[in-house]
């Protein structure tokens, strides 16, 4: 209260005295009163610089004995940051939130309807190696077609670690093997049973294990692929023991399914992979939570035992997990983290409760030419022809396995990425647009107040993959910063990969980066340039290199 | 209509091994009528509305008041020197045309010449038709005196754009900003062209020591007479009318600069120099029609509104230190009245938000702007031989603008290097 009136007396002054230099300046004589109030600007622009250096002053004093804490305000003057705090929802803790003020919410037709979540019938899944980075460039196959197999039987295993293998997410007979160029395995495809059969794992008592035999067990059961290890984005290599584990409960980009939704009826199976992961790490498993919707998210989140929470509010990207750390605890080029998405961690918690990998999955099957935009259950690897029988719009359609920013383009008789969880069908946008750049005829989202889209901040658009003009040089600059909430300069960084600057791309912070992170820069970017590209090609460099 | 279009544009597409210099015309035409069909192949599978193209056009369409009102201003000029139709709505369509006649030409030399090399080299590199040059050619005219000699200008432009763009790589890669590397190199190159008080009002001869005379007017207006003549209208006439006693058609900075604001003041008011109706570059002396311009490329982000604000604050406190020192007649001009002068408001909003050539960096940008404001306002107030800072001031940091990254950009570097070492 003392603060805001120093402050707006302060402020009373400072406009006084420049409306009398004003009236002064208009008139031609006069000059002596002219003199008087420039002076008396003067005394008061003095008289500020003392408070500021002694406020300054304060505030050294204050972080060098260390009473300012986390949260504390030791200065005269409110801290911006809280005057600016957008008002939160009841239920989040107003101390352990991180306000993320860029980044850019991308709405689009066709958002899945939470109501009614079916099973799909799918009948074939498949194991892709190449969802997984990290290994060998062709795996060693354990299995032949025609082979039945029970979910979480090993399926192949990486050649450079040859115990980590890789499990069938169902049970079925593998129906074939598909081999790309230079013989790569690009698929393995299961013809699922009706009913799906578990291999005893056995379970475990957490409290009676050590670490040595839960990972010793986790390699063997074929679940390892579960957990990614950043920075690089890789599957997590056994040998190291990771400085923490993140996880984000929420995910922001378009058509994202609410992961709320998946852990309801799940919360024994989250809680049991939490406790799984916090003897995992040697630091803490992190749990990112949304601070920005109205209802509170499930309290198998926000009550999470042997993790700590963190709320984020924010616009995308900030339910991207390497936003959160960057947050939280960021990564440097000596650190190694684990990354699990929310169903990874229920598959986990099941294996280790039930002793079974089950690698169900619910899928939000999204976009402007789904006719029926819906949640999904199934597993792991779906095929998707059966997961969208008869639900997409005619015309030339482009289905992503993923979100529309960094998901994977797929053909009808290709499959789910492992990690994925939404399905996205969009239009093709392959036509000529008369004047398209000068006089746009249909919304297209855009964060650039050149379209009258900011006039409508709820308006869903029916976004198509035309590319709204051609590649270009880097011309506009802190376009990327706008929508990164990162201490990162993307565009700097980009240059630094472009022209293979080694120390300065990993001082900029590459390694804190994968994909999805740059993935809405990409998207904004005035020139087009493939920046989700430029920076895995920095990130093999560095792995060359190092 | 627009499949008869896609069809006509088909038929006459030249062959790309036969003609390439033909291909890339016809490409650059193509893009400019059609957004491509281009989809989105790896990474992001939609893309921003926005391209190069409509960032560019929206500078564009910013300068468009400042078009209208430099050309009216023109032919204003033109007649408050010989005396007639002093009122500034009086004799309308005479000031129009003989605007017209004067920024026409000077659009057309600037746009076909750089033009002209823009697609030469995107022809002889393999590229498609870049856009940088749609922003340099609505500026050059606007930054001119309005007599400036044809041939003159487009040396300027040739040298801005081969020396200036093309040298460093085209479009997004050079360092100084293109525009007004073409009026340095007519201010130093002619100096006489661009620079005294003769220059910035059109058709006008010096006969004797502060004897001018109306040059003699040529066909364009002939033909133009004899329309009005048809319509009963005024006309032009031949020309060659003696110019008002004691006009100088000094700029306000000129007087400021010998007698200070007493001796501005005397020639104009501040709501003529507010508005804009006195002798200097075609499109920078109306401050409203500019801020308008600035206004819209703020709302539309397409400018930075870091740079705008730091480069008046920097201009304002040091238009107030000078006022502090008060040596000069010149210094002691009230600040705020240091913004009526001069070209000040065009620079900050067109010039010095460049994004190529400013500071790529926030943080950077709040020092650029700043600077570009301080060594502006000590370039007019100080330096005897140039009249007005802004164009050398928005040159020699368009230098330093990498220093200034580098250093911000390093200090994210150690700060990173600095978390490292900690957590390590």
């Amino acid at each position: 209260m003392k603060n805001g009136i120093t402050k707006a007396s302060l402020f009373l002054l400072f406009l006084f005295t420049t409306d009398i230099s004003f009236a002064q300046g208009d008139a031609t004589s006069g000059n002596s009163i002219f003199s008087i109030a420039l002076i008396a600007i003067a005394i008061l622009l003095v008289l500020v610089v003392i408070v500021v250096v002694g406020d300054n002053l304060l505030a050294l004093e204050a972080k060098r004995t260390g009473v300012s804490e986390k949260g504390g305000n030791v200065s005269i003057f409110p801290k911006w940051a809280e005057i600016m705090r957008p008002k939160m929802p009841a239920h989040i803790d107003p101390d352990n939130v991180t306000v993320l003020k860029q980044g850019h919410d991308i709405l689009l037709l066709g958002e899945a309807a939470p109501d009614v979540i079916e099973t799909a019938s799918v009948t074939r899944f498949a194991i892709q190696p190449k969802n997984f980075r990290g290994l060998a460039p062709i795996p060693k196959m354990l299995v032949e077609e025609g082979v039945s197999v029970k979910a979480g039987d090993p399926l192949f295993f990486d050649k450079s670690n040859p115990d980590v293998v890789f499990g069938a997410p169902v049970s079925g007979e593998v129906i074939s093997i598909h081999r790309g160029e230079k013989r790569a395995i690009d698929e393995v495809i299961i013809l699922a049973d009706k009913e799906i059969q578990y291999r005893d794992l056995g379970k475990i008592d957490l409290e009676k294990t050590s670490r040595e035999d839960l990972v010793k067990h986790l390699i063997g059961s074929g679940a390892w692929n579960l957990f990614r290890q950043r920075p690089f984005d890789l599957v997590a290599n056994p040998a190291d023991v990771p400085n923490n584990i993140f996880i984000s409960t929420f995910d922001t980009a378009p058509l994202a399914p609410d992961l709320n939704l998946v852990v309801a009826g799940n919360e024994a199976a989250f809680q049991a992979g939490i406790n799984t992961l916090a003897k995992l790490t040697s630091g803490k498993v992190h749990i990112g939570l949304d601070g920005r919707r109205e209802l509170a998210p499930s309290t198998a989140f926000t009550q999470a035992a042997n993790a700590e929470v963190h709320w984020f509010h924010g616009k995308h990207p900030a339910g991207n997990v390497g936003i959160q750390i960057h947050h939280i605890d960021p990564i440097t080029p000596s650190s190694k983290v684990w990354t699990l998405g929310v169903q990874e961690v229920i598959s986990l918690g099941t294996l280790i409760s039930e002793g079974k990998y089950d690698c169900s999955r619910m899928i939000a099957l999204g976009g402007s030419e789904v006719i029926r935009p819906r949640y999904v259950r199934t597993y792991a690897g779906a095929n998707i022809k059966e997961l969208l029988q008869g639900e997409i719009a005619p015309g030339n359609v482009r289905i992503i396995s993923g979100d529309v920013l960094s998901g994977s383009q797929k053909s009808e008789d290709q499959f789910l990425n492992f990690y994925d969880d939404q399905v996205t069908v969009i239009k093709e946008g392959d036509y000529y647009e008369l004047f398209g750049w000068l006089l746009p005829l249909s919304p297209r989202p855009s964060v650039s107040n050149t379209f009258p889209n900011f006039l409508y901040p709820s308006l869903k658009f029916e976004a198509d993959t035309n590319t709204h003009g051609e590649k270009r040089a880097f011309v506009m600059t802190g376009q990327y910063e706008k929508v990164l909430p990162m201490d990162i300069y993307p565009q700097h960084l980009m240059k630094s990969i472009i022209v293979n600057d080694f120390e300065r791309m990993e001082g900029l912070g590459l390694l804190e980066l994968v994909e999805e992170d740059v993935a809405l820069c990409e998207f904004v970017c005035t020139s087009k340039q493939p920046l989700q590209k430029i920076l895995r090609e920095g990130l093999d460099y560095m792995q060359e290199q190092a | 209509m627009k499949k008869a279009l896609l069809k006509f544009f088909d038929r006459i597409e030249p062959s790309k091994e036969k003609h390439p210099f033909m291909h890339t015309l016809y490409d650059g035409f193509f893009t400019f009528a059609f957004t491509p069909n281009h989809v989105t192949k790896g990474g992001v599978h939609i893309r921003d509305g926005m391209d190069l193209k409509r960032t560019m056009v929206h500078v564009v369409l910013a300068l468009q008041l400042c078009y209208i009102f430099g050309t009216y201003n023109i032919g204003h000029q033109h007649y408050v020197a010989i005396g007639e139709y002093t009122g500034l709505m009086q004799g309308f369509h005479l000031k129009l045309i003989h605007g017209l006649i004067k920024v026409l030409p000077i659009f057309i030399v600037t746009n076909v010449v750089g033009l002209g090399i823009e697609f030469y080299y995107a022809y002889k590199k393999g590229h498609g038709i870049e856009e940088g040059f749609l922003v340099s050619g609505a500026l050059i005219p606007l930054i001119m005196p309005p007599d400036i000699p044809l041939w003159i200008l487009a040396m300027a432009v040739v040298f801005a754009v081969i020396i200036g763009k093309e040298a460093f790589g085209g479009t997004g890669m050079n360092i100084l900003n293109v525009a007004l590397l073409a009026r340095v190199f007519i201010f130093f190159a002619y100096p006489t062209t661009i620079s005294g008080d003769e220059v910035w009002i059109s058709e006008i001869d010096k006969i004797g020591v502060g004897q001018y005379v109306s040059g003699e007017y040529g066909w364009a207006h002939g033909l133009f007479d004899k329309l009005f003549a048809w319509f009963g209208w005024a006309q032009f006439g031949a020309g060659g009318q003696a110019v008002v006693d004691g006009y100088t058609g000094a700029t306000p900075l000129a007087l400021a600069a010998k007698g200070g604001w007493q001796a501005v003041t005397e020639s104009y008011t501040p709501g003529q120099m507010l508005w804009g109706t006195i002798p200097g570059s075609i499109g920078e002396t109306s401050k409203p029609f500019i801020l308008a311009g600035a206004a819209f490329l703020l709302v539309t982000g397409v400018a930075s509104w870091r740079i705008m604000l730091s480069m008046f604050l920097g201009a304002l406190g040091m238009a107030y230190i000078l006022n502090l020192w008060g040596a000069t007649t010149f210094m002691e001009v009230p600040w705020m009245y240091q913004f009526y002068m001069g070209s000040f408001f065009f620079a900050m909003a067109f010039m010095a938000t460049d994004p190529v050539t400013a500071s790529s960096t926030n943080r950077g940008k709040w020092i650029y702007g700043f600077l570009i404001g301080m060594v502006g306002m000590i370039v007019r107030v100080l330096n005897p031989a140039y009249p007005e800072g802004w164009m050398l001031a928005i040159l020699f940091m368009n230098v330093f603008a990498p220093l200034i990254d580098h250093y911000v950009v390093e200090a994210n570097i150690s700060r990173r290097m600095k978390r490292a070492k900690t957590t390590a």
